[in-house]
């Protein structure tokens, strides 16, 4: 169907980039949104330019990495998923062993020219394969399967919380289980295993670190270490009322360029987006996360097989999931957990990770049969 | 069969999963609209609440210390002043390495290896942008060391404050006194704003009594400031106002004469204007220099002044407690006349002792063999004991306290420099009070002529001695004259409160006394009688000789054989001319030996000063 109201040129463009495997659509979204996200970068990175050039070569690296994954077959994905998994698996077990050590946890595998962090690996691995595995037989899975299914997301997670990054290892928990309640587990099973969780709160308590703990603690009451564990959320929620309606404006946030604001360029970017653009800003910023995330959900529905839905309805809401932490734990809502705002925050491999899952969405929808036209 | 199934269930599962992609989607704008709420809660209703808190998160308030008020001598001679200091101060983060500045600084500035290793404490505790002091006061010498070496020493400056400066050092310790260091002591007895950056406070003398119109008003400026405090930008100031400018009825002639003649004797003179009270002079020796206080004393000069056996932090001339001996005579000459016990032509014979009825104890008279038939005048003049001895007796402890309580005796005189003592004049109820004893009629005698347990200060004396030069209106001392403003430059003179004249029965007994008094210093057998030689009017005076050490009934005073701590203090007071009197002298000098022939010339010396009648020699 030819929209009559486009252009024919922008009309062409798009064909043109469906040709490589490039939804137009989608791209368009991921690059506004990166275009503020470097702006907004700026401001919090002390107006220091070299950290948005970094940034940028960044996005430029994910961009081929989405390109060439946009190019490849879902189903050749789909035949290499528990071979993902499996390395994937093996490399996070050698991070725990002989890992560098980052900020205090042990993230990160010395490749000798990169350093690399397995668990980013385990962002698409655990939904591939877990999609992969379920959508092997008919919707909805055997009892047996959700079990195996279960076992293959809390290997990794529980691997990746000893690190320990509770943050990553929540979002892979979360892609995993999306996968799992889009394959049409029964709603009483679901149930059931939010009471069983909920009973096992007191466990999961005990085996926390200490400084999980006291970012839980800090949660359920900021101000009663202001210096201490509370500054951040203090700071951020101050940065955030500060910015009022219309935000101080681009580089005036004074929460952030005077240092106040902590992890501004990484987990509190958010914070600074409120500060310098206010309420509308930060609506527009997240009407941009609901635009992406609606266009994957959409290329989800529009899948071909169940393999390709589930991995596309999982890759766009555990992108959402991943900005509601984040701003849930800048606004004070949620406990202080690591977990850096997609596509905004300054960082390396998550920025690869997440446009990697984008090259994948992008695949599903232009490999296509085309049956309708 | 197979490809027919799979089919039917790819339809199924599509309907299965696209519905929960729909619950999902539902789901996450729920979440997406809680988020938003509270974006808006903190960010329109709560805006105010956090919009403050940043302000106060960035904006700082400093003080800007006000200039300290100048002192001024009654002439503009200046007698506080603020001077530039310059230190030498080293900004960690501006410096290469530290280790080779306080290398190359030690050599250049002979710095201690524990003034170094002080200084390397001190950076460490500090942030990187905050100064650290390496040395205080640099002379001209050291500042032109530094600026030749400057291009070795990044990161180390040469800054210049304003600090308290006494250009005639010890001339005036005493009595314009000193500022110190603002301690937590200090810090409970001021407003703390108006402190806030002010370094110094005035600790003693006119610069403690005077401390809210020197100090002068605090100002401020608001700096916006980053996390770590360094200021990135000023956003407004305003500016502080400078303390008041004190003129003060001081001479710095007078004092300097004051100052020379009581040379190396312990003691104090003080000068006053009669007719306003006013301080011309207030000397108390031995003295010290009081810039050693200014920006903190060491401990080791500090503990060579205070355990100093003659106290030379101690301000005789209103805290000295002495006996004023024959000084009193005057007083107590005027209780007789004005109680109507004598009368001025009452005469007494003098054989060198006075004994009480029925009692065996003599009394003696300085003068050995007496000075036989004396009245009033001649009593004054020769200083004879036997007469007051005699009056003392006829009048009793009660009528004699009574009077001098008119004079201030025993009271504070309400100077304006603090921590007076207020004396001793002794009293039936004191004794009760104070040693449980009652009165005995001997103790009146002595109090007669002084002894006993009279105690006054110098400045009280002299503020009796002016209210008898002024005939009984009331005197009250007073160091500060006037003030000026430093904005406007308005002088407001510093009124003195008049209080109640002093009752006065008879002019003439008051003119009887002073006559005898000019007697004293021009008669011929007059104690001072050298006083009043060659000055062109008459000067109203009286000797005075304080025995420190008590001599037994059959002993002698040798002067030759006493230790010079148990000789007797040596008194003076006076005023001139006698008819209408301009000025009055107080002196006193501890271990003097007499009165007529050490306290008297120093008077003289005061004397022509004040009139302008130094001699040319």
């Amino acid at each position: 169907m030819i929209n009559s109201l486009s252009s024919p040129e922008r009309w062409s463009l798009t064909l043109a980039l469906r040709a490589v495997h490039i939804d137009a659509l989608l791209l368009l979204g991921l690059l506004v949104l990166l275009g503020a996200g470097l702006m907004v970068l700026f401001s919090a990175g002390d107006q220091n330019i070299s950290l948005v050039v970094r940034q940028l070569i960044r996005v430029g690296t994910a961009f081929l990495v989405l390109i060439f994954l946009a190019n490849i077959h879902p189903d050749r994905m789909r035949d290499l998923a528990y071979w993902i998994y499996g390395v994937g698996l093996l490399l996070l077990i050698s991070v725990l062993m002989v890992g560098d050590e980052g900020k205090g946890a042990q993230r990160w595998l010395n490749l000798g020219i990169v350093r690399f962090q397995p668990s980013e690996l385990m962002k698409i691995a655990v939904p591939l394969s877990v999609a992969a595995y379920i959508a092997e037989r008919p919707l909805p899975p055997s009892f047996l399967r959700i079990v195996v299914c279960l076992v293959m997301v809390f290997i990794p997670s529980l691997l990746i919380s000893k690190q320990p990054d509770l943050g990553t290892s929540l979002l892979i928990a979360s892609s995993g289980l999306i996968v799992i309640f889009l394959s049409g587990v029964s709603w009483r099973f679901i149930i059931g295993l939010l009471i069983s969780v909920a009973s096992a709160l007191p466990v999961l308590w005990h085996l926390m670190h200490n400084y999980q703990k006291q970012r839980v603690l800090t949660f359920l009451n900021p101000e009663s270490d202001p210096l201490g564990a509370g500054y951040h959320i203090i700071q951020s929620k101050i940065a955030i009322g500060s910015g009022g309606l219309f935000g101080r404006g681009w580089l005036e946030g004074t929460q952030s360029n005077l240092a106040f604001l902590p992890e501004r360029s990484t987990d509190f970017i958010f914070s600074v987006i409120a500060e310098e653009f206010g309420l509308l800003g930060v609506s527009m910023f997240l009407f941009l996360y609901l635009a992406i995330a609606g266009r994957g959900l959409y290329i989800a529905s529009r899948a071909q097989s169940s393999f390709a839905r589930l991995l596309a309805g999982s890759i766009s809401l555990t992108f959402l999931v991943g900005v509601l932490v984040n701003v849930g734990m800048v606004t004070g809502l949620l406990p202080v957990v690591g977990v850096p705002l997609p596509l905004v925050s300054y960082g390396g491999t998550s920025m690869v990770t997440l446009l990697a899952s984008f090259g994948i969405l992008m695949s599903i929808h232009t490999h296509r049969r085309m049956m309708e036209s | 069969m197979k490809t027919r199934l799979t089919l039917k269930d790819h339809f199924r599962e599509s309907r299965l999963v696209n519905d929960r992609l729909i619950f999902s989607a539902i789901l996450a704008g729920i979440l997406f609209a809680i988020i938003l709420v509270r974006l808006a809660t903190l960010q329109i209703i709560e805006y105010k609440h956090f919009n403050d808190l940043s302000h106060n998160n960035r904006v700082s308030t400093q003080p800007l210390a006000p200039q300290r008020g100048l002192i001024y001598d009654r002439n503009g001679v200046v007698l506080a002043e603020n001077i530039p200091t310059f230190s030498l101060e080293l900004t960690p983060e501006n410096v290469h390495s530290v280790d080779n500045t306080l290398t190359t600084l030690t050599k250049l500035f002979s710095l201690s290896s524990d003034n170094v290793a002080e200084i390397k404490k001190t950076i460490k505790e500090q942030r990187g942008f905050r100064q650290v002091v390496i040395r205080k006061s640099l002379t001209e010498k050291e500042v032109a060391l530094f600026s030749v070496n400057q291009h070795k020493l990044t990161g180390v400056d040469v800054v210049a404050r304003l600090i308290r400066h006494y250009p005639h050092g010890a001339l005036f310790a005493h009595t314009v006194g000193y500022v110190g260091r603002l301690n937590e002591r200090d810090q409970k007895n001021v407003d703390r704003n108006e402190y806030k950056g002010t370094l110094q406070i005035g600790k003693t003398g006119v610069e403690k009594e005077y401390e809210k119109l020197l100090h002068g008003k605090v100002g401020f400026r608001h700096i916006e400031t980053n996390v770590q405090g360094r200021t990135v930008r000023e956003l407004h100031r305003e500016p502080s106002h400078s303390g008041q400018e004190l003129f003060l009825h001081l001479d710095i002639n007078l004092q300097k004469v004051a100052s020379e003649v009581l040379a190396d004797y312990n003691g104090a003179i003080v000068a006053l204007e009669v007719k306003t009270g006013g301080v011309l002079a207030m000397v108390s020796k031995p003295d010290f220099n009081p810039n050693s206080f200014v920006s903190g004393i060491s401990s080791k000069e500090y503990d060579l002044l205070r355990d100093s056996a003659d106290r030379p932090l101690f301000n005789r001339s209103i805290r000295g407690h002495y006996p004023p001996a024959s000084t009193l005579k005057p007083f107590v000459a005027l209780a007789g006349l004005e109680r109507g016990v004598i009368k001025s032509n009452s005469k007494t014979l003098c054989p060198g002792w006075y004994k009480l009825p029925g009692h065996d104890h003599r009394y003696r008279c300085w003068k050995t063999h007496g000075h036989g038939i004396v009245d009033l005048k001649q009593s004054l003049a020769q200083s004879c004991d036997v007469y007051f001895y005699d009056l003392a007796n006829s009048m009793g402890i009660n009528q004699l306290h009574g009077f001098l309580d008119h004079f201030g005796f025993g009271h504070l005189t309400g100077i304006d420099v603090p921590s007076e003592s207020s004396g001793l004049s002794p009293s039936r109820e004191w004794k009760i009070k104070a040693k449980n004893q009652v009165w005995y009629p001997g103790e009146t005698l002595i109090s007669g002529i002084g002894q006993g347990f009279n105690q006054t200060t110098p400045v009280q004396l002299a503020q009796a001695t002016a209210m008898l030069a002024m005939r009984g209106v009331h005197v009250k001392p007073k160091v500060a004259r006037a003030i000026r403003d430093y904005n406007t430059n308005e002088l407001t003179l510093l009124s003195s409160e008049t209080a109640e004249s002093l009752p006065v029965i008879n002019k003439k007994n008051w003119e009887s006394v002073i006559d005898s008094m000019v007697e004293v210093t021009t008669g011929a057998r007059g104690t001072a009688r050298l006083l009043g030689k060659t000055l062109p009017f008459n000067v109203a005076g009286k000797t005075g000789t304080a025995q420190v050490f008590g001599i037994k009934q059959n002993q002698k005073y040798d002067a030759e054989t006493l230790e010079k701590k148990l000789q007797d203090h040596a008194l003076f007071v006076g005023f001139a001319p006698a008819e209408n009197p301009e000025f009055v002298v107080v002196v006193v000098a501890e271990n003097g030996g007499s009165g007529s022939k050490v306290a008297a010339p120093m008077a003289k010396r005061m004397i022509e000063e004040y009139f302008g009648l130094v001699a040319n020699d």
